[in-house]
């Protein structure tokens, strides 16, 4: 044995150097949804916060949203494509096994020889595609990374079931990262709960559903959900305020999974943040689009001027596994 | 051991802080959902509130039977004592 291994050294530091998000032009209002399930919209309203949501259509594939999103995002940190080095695209809805939609994604930004694969981490996947992302920089495997979140829920999503069709929807957002001379990305805080993998989760398997006409859509129990996520989620929020050293009084942004506005308010009551945080609501008018929720919604508040250029942002996502990631990230 | 009004008023401050109705509205014959506007959700985080507060454990399918302010003070009054 005389052989060495050399090792490589990546940044000290990493941040999110840029970021951007793709709307599908199609709004759907509740009343749309009320077609097709026995509710009302006050119901919808006052138990999710949602009044409408927009559902992609036929051109606005999981492809063409992530394209647009990336391309902000890239425009927005003034970094050469060529530059990156790994392209990680969260999604559940890219409906083909392989290969994954993060290699075409790659080509079509211009970065066509860059590392590329997706991951399945459901409502947390865009959280793990920036926690990865900070590593890979921070390790040397590459230099700047491409993170985006993605979902056609509503290609998953039965329409007639009261539990779910007024909740999903459709977007996509995306973020550059990349070194820094000061840490602009917190520890990750992340973890799982495979006991109650079967709370939110695809009907069938492929195989089950083959041959049959029932397509495997989305089901979810919301209830034991709920208490999940108003709960253990804020723990772990505060954990992630905890190891990145944030103060809740140092904070600027509040960005929860937009899963419910139910949730977010009982994660801020939990949380105790002061008057001066300002929570991300987007869900209004977004609905949950799961992966690319936490990128939309900082956009938002962007967009509004709610979220400045070096404001501290929590942020945390939650869902089907059940898993979870947060951090404390600085607005680029 | 609290006494059945001490556990009344700790509920009733705990509803006041999640659902915002007034601390003298939440008396014993009040029901949860059709007089207090404590909906579904809104009963799952004065579950968990109460979990805490009172060091009680409210199984799931206990929820449902706790219809009125009156059948939770009874529940956790059984509770702490059993
Ligand atoms: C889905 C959700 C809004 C349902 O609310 P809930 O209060 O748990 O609903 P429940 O199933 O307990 O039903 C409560 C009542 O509302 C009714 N209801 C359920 N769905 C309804 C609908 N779409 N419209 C009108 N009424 C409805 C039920 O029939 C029940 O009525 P009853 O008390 O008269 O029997 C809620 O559980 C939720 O949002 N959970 C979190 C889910 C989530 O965010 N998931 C994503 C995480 S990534």
């Amino acid at each position: 044995m005389t052989g060495t291994i050399a090792s490589v050294q990546g940044a000290a530091h990493t941040a999110v150097l840029g970021l951007g998000s793709y709307r599908p032009r199609r709004v759907v209002p509740n009343s749309v949804i009320l077609e097709q399930i026995d509710s009302s919209d006050e119901w919808i309203r006052t138990r999710s916060g949602i009044r409408e949501r927009r559902w992609a259509e036929p051109d606005e594939t999981v492809l063409m949203m992530s394209v647009e999103a990336a391309k902000q995002a890239l425009r927005d940190s003034g970094i050469d494509p060529a530059q990156i080095g790994c392209v990680v695209v969260a999604t559940v809805t890219h409906l083909y096994q392989t290969p994954a939609i993060a290699t075409r994604i790659a080509v079509e930004v211009g970065a066509p020889t860059a590392a590329a694969f997706d991951i399945s981490a459901a409502c947390a996947g865009f959280c793990y595609g920036v926690a990865m992302a900070s590593d890979m920089v921070r390790g040397g495997s590459a230099k700047y990374v491409l993170a985006i979140g993605v979902e056609r829920l509503s290609d998953i999503t039965d329409r007639t079931d009261r539990g779910t069709a007024f909740i999903f929807a459709d977007g996509a957002g995306a973020a550059v990262v990349g070194p820094s001379d000061e840490p602009g990305i917190g520890p990750v805080v992340w973890g799982s709960d495979g006991t109650q993998h079967a709370l939110i989760s695809q009907k069938e398997s492929w195989q089950e559903a083959a041959g049959s006409f029932n397509w495997p859509h989305l089901t979810m129990d919301g209830n034991p959900v709920f208490r999940w996520a108003s709960y253990e989620m804020a723990k772990a929020a505060q954990q992630a305020l905890d190891v990145a050293g944030v103060s809740a009084e140092d904070l600027d942004l509040f960005v929860p999974h937009q899963a419910n506005m139910r949730i977010t308010d009982a994660m801020r009551r939990a949380l105790k943040l002061p008057e001066h945080v300002k929570v991300a609501r987007d869900i209004e008018r977004q609905g949950n689009t799961s992966a690319a929720s936490i990128p939309l919604a900082i956009e938002a508040m962007r967009e509004s001027g709610e979220a400045k250029s070096g404001d501290l942002a929590l942020i945390i996502g939650f869902g089907a596994g059940l898993v979870y990631a947060g951090q404390v990230i600085r607005i680029p | 051991m609290a006494s059945t009004e001490e556990i009344r008023s700790n509920l009733a401050e705990i509803v006041n802080e999640i659902a915002g109705i007034p601390v003298e509205d939440v008396q014993l014959d009040k029901s949860f959902t059709d007089d207090l506007d404590v909906d579904s959700l809104s009963m799952v985080e004065v579950v968990v509130a109460a979990e805490e507060k009172f060091s009680v454990k409210i199984p799931d399918d206990e929820v449902k039977n706790l219809k009125t302010v009156g059948d939770a003070v009874a529940f956790i009054e059984r509770a702490q004592n059993g």
